[in-house]
């Protein structure tokens, strides 16, 4: 037999029932496109957050204080006053991994500014504490070490603020706003950062020597968290470590004792959340391979539907001497001419998927090509099998009674 | 000496329904020569059908022997027998049994499709030709359901015909149609057989019967008598007596 006429033979079988053509690769379409878009679609959300994480600075580590035993009375961590300026002190002096180190004190209040005002939270910190948390001047300057001595009061704005208390064609620079009831002058301006990876807004606070927040504000001598930079993302494990011996020489804890205080890691955060979305990223793949499951059982019931309702054209083809290879070879050229084309159509349809999805939630489009393979690979698989399958059945029948098979 | 086209001895074909076995076929001897037109005739389940299948390599007998122009249908397997359906024998059901939303002319080629000696360009030449024969030449573009019952048939005649055939095996031919019809489609039978076609038909009216040579009646799986048609109808004549204006004048 020559494979031009089985050829012709069934793409003339396709073209004479287009729509059925187009609802068995409708099949195959969905199956792919849909394995593609989840997969696409967790992979992406996955390494939003991480580049999210890595943006809050992953070398960062802070310590808060934690709870502590005061005659057998456990204390919770927000009242804790466990941490002094002079462990930042003796911490900057005496670790060895950390490159930068700040103190942080805050508050939360009303921002005014003439006859607009905006809630917003203050963070007392020192001049290292925009290079820990990546936060950049947009304009304007830090403040000084003079000014911390000083309690200058001074402070630098986020962009949220910005917005919500000055005009857009007023410079902020220069321009004083009252927090709590002290007048800060403005003296810098952070560029925007966005959200972060829990939908908070980091442009949203103000930054002012933390000894003006510690004083002016709260009153208090204690500081609330310190902020410090490991030398590297990969010796964070060491600077916690000396950080806890440190502070715990410093507490003055005798062995067995439990801290005083807690030490975390961005690098923790980040393993945190992305074991988080390695889990969305699972469930999505399982989604996904439940739709594959379901697309398959959809390809092998349109399969097996159209080839065994064809039985009778099988029987007539057998009458007018196809031989039963003849027949199974055009039942396979159609199922594989529906498979690749329905799985090309699918693969595109994915990338729609994945590209209209992953820019309505501002994730990074991450083309996945196991998915592709796979999703692919196991439609075409599915497709051929079944069309190839009731058409050897019927090929393998006396011409007469495929003719008579109603 | 008459040359036997078909041979059969001792032809038997057995059914088996669940524990029953029906015997459709207990033994046929029979022979049809070149340029024959017998009618296989007899009631229903008279094994009329069984024969003609069995004849035409549609279905495996049970027992016996079937030689087809010299050659013992016995000894070939699955693809020869295929073979031998494409090159010499053409079969035409009483459901005329086209391929739906496929030209009249891509109807007919279906043959050659299967025979790849068979260029492209003379497929297409000698499906015009084998339409030409049986009138549709100018009905080549259209498909079955826009055709009538007695032009599906001739596309079924003219598709039976493409392959130039040892032998053309109707199933019922004309079992569909009303009596106008069955008597043009017994016309062109008639003139392909004056052609020197060699035609086998099945049929259960005994009207339809008198067109050819002669009769091999069968009952209950075997033959039960032969009659040489003497008194032939010719279907033009009978044609040119039905009323003309009235299909239904008494």
């Amino acid at each position: 037999m020559n494979y031009t006429n089985l050829v012709k033979i069934a793409t003339n079988a396709l073209k004479r029932n287009k729509f059925r053509a187009i609802l068995t690769m409708l099949g195959i379409i969905i199956g792919v496109g849909s394995v593609i878009g989840m997969l696409s679609i967790g992979e992406g959300s996955k390494q939003s957050i991480q580049q999210e994480m890595s943006s809050m600075g992953t070398n960062m580590i802070f310590v808060m204080p934690g709870s502590q035993r005061r005659g057998g009375v456990m204390m919770g961590n927000s009242d804790a006053q466990s941490l002094t300026l002079s462990d930042v002190e003796k911490l900057r002096k005496e670790a060895l991994h950390i490159s930068a180190i700040s103190p942080q004190v805050s508050s939360s209040g009303q921002a005014v500014n003439g006859n607009k005002n905006w809630p917003t939270s203050i963070y007392g910190v020192n001049a290292e504490y925009l290079s820990i948390r990546k936060y950049e001047l947009e304009d304007g300057r830090m403040f000084t070490d003079q000014e911390i001595k000083s309690l200058a009061k001074v402070c630098l704005v986020g962009q949220t603020v910005i917005e919500n208390l000055f005009d857009p064609n007023i410079d902020p620079i220069g321009q004083t706003i009252r927090f709590k009831g002290i007048p800060l002058k403005i003296i810098g301006v952070l560029k925007e950062k966005g959200q972060n990876g829990m939908g908070m807004d980091q442009d949203d606070l103000m930054i002012a020597p933390y000894t003006s927040v510690q004083r002016r504000m709260l009153a208090i001598t204690h500081i609330q968290s310190i902020y410090a930079s490991a030398v590297s993302e990969d010796q964070s494990e060491q600077a916690i470590d000396e950080i806890e011996s440190i502070l715990r020489r410093e507490h003055k804890l005798k062995d067995g004792q439990t801290n005083d205080f807690q030490v975390r890691s961005q690098a923790e955060m980040v393993e945190t959340f992305s074991s988080i979305s390695d889990m969305l990223t699972m469930l999505l793949g399982a989604i996904a391979g439940i739709s594959l499951l379901v697309g398959g059982i959809g390809i092998m019931n349109i399969m097996f539907v159209s080839v065994t309702e064809r039985t009778k054209e099988i029987g007539l083809r057998m009458s007018v001497g196809g031989r039963g290879i003849d027949i199974l070879m055009q039942f396979l050229i159609e199922a594989v001419m529906l498979s690749i084309a329905g799985g090309l159509i699918g693969v595109l349809f994915g990338l729609l998927i994945s590209y209209v999805a992953t820019s309505l939630l501002n994730f990074p489009m991450v083309v996945m090509t196991q998915a592709i393979l796979l999703s692919f690979l196991v439609c075409s698989v599915i497709g051929i099998f079944f069309g190839w399958y009731p058409a050897r059945k019927a090929s393998n029948l006396n011409p007469i009674d495929a003719l008579r098979h109603e | 000496m008459k040359n036997a086209i078909i041979k059969v001895s001792q032809l038997k074909k057995d059914y088996h329904v669940g524990e029953m076995t029906v015997h459709a076929l207990r033994g046929i001897d029979m022979e049809i020569y070149e340029g024959d037109f017998a009618a296989i005739m007899g009631t229903s389940g008279s094994g009329k059908s069984t024969m003609l299948n069995v004849l035409g390599c549609l279905d495996q007998p049970t027992g016996g022997q079937y030689m087809l122009d010299g050659v013992d249908m016995g000894k070939l397997n699955k693809n020869q027998l295929a073979g031998l359906r494409n090159n010499k024998l053409g079969f035409i059901f009483q459901s005329y049994n086209l391929l739906p939303r496929t030209t009249a002319l891509e109807n007919v080629e279906l043959p050659l499709y299967y025979n790849s000696k068979v260029k492209a360009k003379e497929r297409r030449e000698r499906a015009i030709h084998a339409l030409e024969q049986v009138g549709l030449a100018d009905r080549m573009n259209h498909m079955p359901n826009q055709l009538s019952g007695g032009q599906q048939q001739r596309v079924a005649i003219a598709r039976s015909l493409v392959n130039d055939p040892v032998v053309i095996l109707a199933d019922e031919a004309t079992g569909n149609l009303d009596t106008r019809t069955s008597y043009e489609i017994m016309e062109l039978f008639q003139n392909l057989n004056d052609k020197g076609k060699t035609i086998v038909f099945v049929t259960h009216e005994a009207d339809i019967a008198r067109f050819m040579k002669r009769n091999i009646i069968f009952r209950d799986g075997r033959i039960q008598r032969e009659i040489q048609v003497t008194d032939r109808f010719n279907a033009r004549k009978l044609i040119d007596a039905l009323p003309t204006e009235d299909d239904y004048q008494s």
